[in-house]
C-alpha cells in the first residue's frame, strides 16, 4: 500500500467488518456505526491495523426520547481526513466499553460524557464527576435535564418582545431553585465523598528505598497564582517527588454545550470567544467553519483572507502570552510578560479597530467577516507583519532563549516521548515537542491554508523547553503566513449577500476543527434543521492537554509541576466550559 | 555562568529605562497627554514609555468599538423626539443573552400595534456587547455606543436602562460613528430619491 492510500482514503469498514459494522445513511451523517458490544475490537484494529492511531474527540449525543449515541472522531497521526465512529446505547441503564486500554487520551473525554450524561464507561480507571460537583444530582446534558432559572426550551424567548418588561431573574426567585440536590441531601451534614475517590484514586507504589517514610497529598490550587485561574492539582509525593498527580477541574464550568442548545447558530458566536478568552479569533474560526460545512458554503476569497490574517495575529498574540507566562511560572516575575503584553497590545488594537473588541471579537460570520479592514488598518497589519513582529520575536528569542535559568529548569523537565503524546491525545505544541509533525493547517487543510508556504515546526525532546522552542518557531511562521496573506489578499466582497440573523442550517452533523495556539480546537454540531442546533460540543485542546499532565509530572519534583502546567499553556475558560 | 544571563538581563531593563529618557528628550512635551503622543507610543516603531496614563490620557476608540447599545432618535424642526426603533423586535430576537426587552405600542383606540416602542429596557448586567442588535437592526436604530466609563457603586438602581437612559441624538451617533453614518445617510438619500422617481414616473 503506498503512503498515499494510506493517508487519504478511507477503508470501507462497513465491509470489511460486515458483523457489527455499518454505514451511518442518515442524511447528512457520515461514518460508521458500530455494535456496543465490538467496540472495543473495531478500536483495536482501527488503531493497529489502520493506523488510526490518534483518538482526538469521544463525545454523546442524546436523540430523545430514543437512544443515547456516543461519538468518536479518530484521526491518523501521519495526517488525513476522519474515522467518524458511532455507538447506540439505549437511553436506560446506559453502559459503554471504554476505550482507555487503547487510547489513553480518552480518559477525560470519557468521564465528562459520564458527567453530562450519565453513560457509563465500563472499565474505565477513575469514573467519577469530572466538571460538576460530586453531590450533583441530574445530568446536564441530557435533553430531559432543565437548568435553574429555566425559562423556555429555545431562544428568543417569548417574554422579550412584544411585550417585553424587564426583571432580574434573581429578584423573582432570590433563594430557591438554583441548584439542585439529591433527595434528602442536607448540607449541614454532607462530607464531600469525591475527596476520598480522588485521593484514593492516585496509585501508591511499594516503597522500595527502605526508608521508613510516607507519602504526602499535596494539593496545588485552586487557588494558586501558578495555575493560572481556578484549577487544582492533587499531587501524591515521595519527599520532593511527584509518585502520581491528577487535575481537578470544573470549578470555571458553566455548561457552555447547555447554553448553546439554548441558542441560535449565530447567537452561539460570541458565546464562542468566551471560551479561550486570549484567542477569540481562532475560536470564531472553528465554530463558522462547522456550520459553514453543514450548510454547504464558502466565504468569498477577501474573507478567507482576513480570517487567516486574524487567526495568525491571534496565535501570535497568544504565543507570547505563553512565552511571557512561562517566565512567569519559572521565578522571572512579570518583566518578560510585560514585553511580550506590550506587543501583545498592539495585536489586541487590530482586532478592536477591525472587530469592535479587544477580546471578545465575534468577527466570523456563517459566509464572511463582519465587516472589512476599516482605512489604514491594512498598513498597520503591514507594519506589524514585515517590521515590528518579526524583530520583536528575535528580540525575545534572543533575551529568553539563552538564559540560564530558562536552560535549567526547562531541558529535560515533563518529556512526553511522542508514542505517549499521540496516545494521550494532545495537540498543538505539546504534541510537535514530542517528536510528531502534526498541524492540521498541514495534515487536513481547511480554509486556505493550502496556498501558503510555512513549515510544522517540530522538535524531538518533548520537554518544556521544546514546548517553549516550538512556541516561538511557530511565531515566525505565523508572521510568514500573514506576510503572504498581506500580499496575495484580493479586493472584493467579504460576505456573500446578506448576513441573516436566521440561518438556514440543513439537519446533519458536522465536525470544524482548526489548529488554534493550543491545538485541535474542533467543534462537533448536529442540527436537526431548526433555529438551534440539537447539539453542540466543543472539543477544547486545553482540557484535553491535560489528560497528559500526570505523565508529564511523574519523577519531577514537586517545584516543576508549576513549571509543566506553565508549558503546557491552558486556559481556564476552555478547560472548564 | 549564571551571572551573564542576570547582567544581560539587567542590560535590557537599563536600556529601556535609558530609552524612556532619550525619547523625552528627543519628543518633548509633545509625547504626553496629546493626541498624536498616544499615537506614537502604540505605533509600530515606539520606542521608550509604552504605557498610557489612564485616566489622564485616553487611548482613543476605533469607530468600530461597541459597547452598550443605544437608541437613535432623530430631532424634527419643532424640536420633538422622533425615535427611530419601530419595535420590530429583531434586536431582542438575535440578542444572545436575551437582555432586551420591548413593549411595543398600542393604539388605544383601534388595539392595533403601532410601531414605535413603549417600553425598552437592556439590562446591562446581563449584555455581553456582542453588537448583534446594532448588526442586524434593519431601521438604524440600535447601534454600539462608546462609553466606556459607566461603571456605578449599586447595581440594582441603575443597570437596568429605559428608554429615557438609552435614547440618544442621531447627532451623537454621527460623532461616534462618522464613516457609517455617513454611508447610511447617502444610501437613505439615494433610496428616497429612487422613490421620488418611481413615483413621478408612475402617473405618467
Amino acid at each position: 500500500m503506498s503512503e498515499e492510500i494510506l493517508v487519504s482514503t478511507l477503508p470501507e469498514f462497513d465491509v470489511l467488518y460486515s458483523d457489527f459494522v455499518k454505514k451511518d445513511e442518515r442524511n447528512g451523517y457520515e461514518g460508521f456505526i458500530v455494535e456496543p458490544s465490538s467496540l472495543k475490537e473495531f478500536a483495536l484494529s482501527a488503531r493497529d491495523r489502520w493506523g488510526y492511531d490518534y483518538l482526538s474527540s469521544v463525545t454523546a449525543v442524546d436523540y430523545f426520547p430514543d437512544q443515547f449515541e456516543v461519538v468518536y472522531h479518530i484521526y491518523r497521526s501521519l495526517g488525513g481526513g476522519a474515522l467518524v465512529i458511532k455507538v447506540q446505547i439505549p437511553r436506560e441503564d446506559p453502559k459503554v466499553d471504554s476505550l482507555y486500554a487503547i487510547y489513553p487520551g480518552s480518559e477525560f473525554q470519557e468521564r465528562e460524557v459520564y458527567d453530562m450524561f450519565g453513560i457509563v464507561f465500563t472499565d474505565h480507571p477513575d469514573l467519577r464527576r469530572i466538571l460538576m460537583w460530586e453531590g450533583f444530582e441530574g445530568w446536564p446534558l441530557r435533553k430531559d435535564w432543565k437548568e435553574p432559572y429555566y425559562e423556555e426550551e429555545f431562544k428568543p424567548y417569548a417574554s422579550r418582545w412584544p411585550n417585553g418588561v424587564a426583571e432580574r431573574i434573581e429578584d423573582k426567585n432570590p433563594f430557591g431553585d438554583n441548584v439542585q440536590y439529591p433527595k434528602g441531601f442536607n448540607p449541614e451534614t454532607w462530607i464531600p465523598s469525591g475527596e476520598d475517590a480522588l485521593y484514593m484514586g492516585l496509585k501508591r507504589p511499594d516503597k522500595l528505598d527502605g526508608v521508613d517514610s510516607e507519602y504526602v497529598v499535596v494539593n496545588l490550587g485552586p487557588q494558586h497564582p501558578s495555575t493560572h485561574g481556578v484549577f487544582r492539582m492533587a499531587a501524591l509525593i515521595d519527599g520532593e517527588n511527584v509518585v502520581d498527580l491528577k487535575p481537578v477541574m470544573g470549578y470555571l464550568h458553566r455548561n457552555h454545550e447547555k447554553l448553546g442548545e439554548r441558542n441560535t447558530f449565530l447567537q452561539i458566536m460570541p458565546f464562542t470567544d468566551r471560551l479561550d478568552y486570549i484567542n477569540s479569533m481562532s475560536n470564531n474560526f472553528g465554530y463558522a467553519l462547522a456550520v459553514e460545512k453543514l450548510m454547504g458554503i464558502k466565504p468569498p476569497e477577501r474573507a478567507e483572507y482576513i480570517r487567516v490574517i486574524m487567526a495568525e495575529l491571534s496565535r501570535i498574540q497568544s504565543h507570547f502570552v505563553a512565552a511571557g507566562f512561562l517566565l512567569n511560572d519559572l521565578g522571572a516575575f512579570f518583566t518578560p510578560s510585560l514585553y511580550a503584553l506590550k506587543e501583545r497590545e498592539l495585536i489586541l488594537e487590530v482586532f478592536e479597530a477591525v472587530s469592535g473588541s479587544r477580546m471578545m471579537c465575534n468577527y466570523f460570520r456563517f459566509g464572511g467577516v463582519v465587516r472589512d479592514l476599516p482605512e489604514g488598518l491594512f498598513e498597520t497589519i503591514r507594519q506589524l507583519a514585515f517590521n515590528r513582529l518579526p524583530r520583536k520575536i528575535d528580540e525575545i528569542d534572543e533575551f529568553l532563549t539563552g538564559n540560564e535559568i530558562v536552560t535549567t529548569r526547562c531541558i529535560g523537565v515533563g518529556v512526553l516521548t511522542a508514542d505517549q503524546a499521540i496516545a494521550l491525545s494532545t495537540t498543538g505544541p505539546i504534541l510537535r515537542a514530542s517528536g510528531v509533525p502534526y498541524d492540521i493547517r498541514r495534515a487536513d487543510p481547511y480554509s486556505i491554508y493550502d496556498r501558503f508556504d510555512f513549515d510544522v515546526v517540530v522538535r524531538y525532546h518533548g520537554d518544556i523547553f521544546d514546548r517553549y522552542l516550538v512556541r516561538i518557531e511557530e511565531m515566525r511562521q505565523s508572521v510568514k503566513i500573514i506576510q503572504q496573506a498581506l500580499t496575495q489578499m484580493p479586493e472584493g466582497p467579504i460576505f456573500e449577500g446578506k448576513s441573516q440573523y436566521q440561518v438556514k442550517v440543513p439537519a446533519g452533523e458536522s465536525y470544524g476543527r482548526v489548529e488554534g495556539p493550543r491545538g485541535e480546537l474542533g467543534y462537533y454540531v448536529v442540527s436537526n434543521g431548526q433555529a438551534n442546533p440539537w447539539r453542540y460540543h466543543v472539543r477544547s485542546p486545553s482540557f484535553i492537554n491535560l489528560t497528559s499532565l500526570r505523565e508529564m509530572c511523574k519523577n519531577e519534583k514537586i517545584a516543576d509541576v508549576i513549571a509543566i502546567l506553565g508549558a503546557t499553556d491552558i486556559v481556564l475558560g476552555e478547560v472548564d466550559r | 555562568m549564571a551571572i551573564t544571563g542576570l547582567i544581560k538581563g539587567l542590560g535590557i531593563t537599563l536600556k529601556h529605562f535609558i530609552e524612556t529618557y532619550t525619547v523625552d528628550l528627543k519628543d518633548g512635551k509633545k509625547r504626553y497627554n496629546t493626541p498624536e503622543g498616544i499615537k506614537e507610543r502604540s505605533s509600530a516603531d515606539t520606542k521608550g514609555i509604552f504605557t498610557v496614563q489612564y485616566p489622564f490620557e485616553k487611548v482613543p476608540v476605533p469607530e468600530a468599538f461597541r459597547y452598550i447599545p443605544f437608541l437613535v432618535f432623530d430631532e424634527s424642526e419643532s424640536g420633538e423626539k422622533d425615535i427611530r426603533c419601530t419595535s420590530c423586535g429583531i434586536c431582542a430576537k438575535v440578542c444572545p443573552p436575551q437582555c432586551i426587552w420591548i413593549t411595543r405600542s398600542v393604539n388605544p383606540e383601534t388595539g392595533k400595534p403601532v410601531p414605535k416602542p413603549a417600553k425598552f429596557f437592556i439590562d446591562i448586567d446581563i449584555c455581553m456587547n456582542c453588537g448583534l442588535c446594532a448588526e442586524f437592526c434593519p431601521f438604524e436604530a440600535i447601534r454600539m455606543d462608546h462609553d466606556y466609563e459607566i461603571s456605578s457603586f449599586n447595581r440594582f438602581d441603575h443597570h437596568i436602562y429605559d428608554l429615557d437612559k438609552l435614547l440618544k441624538p442621531a447627532k451623537y451617533y454621527a460623532k461616534i460613528h462618522p464613516k457609517q453614518y455617513a454611508e447610511e445617510e447617502a444610501a437613505r438619500i439615494e433610496k428616497e430619491a429612487k422613490k421620488a422617481a418611481a413615483k413621478a414616473t408612475k402617473p405618467a
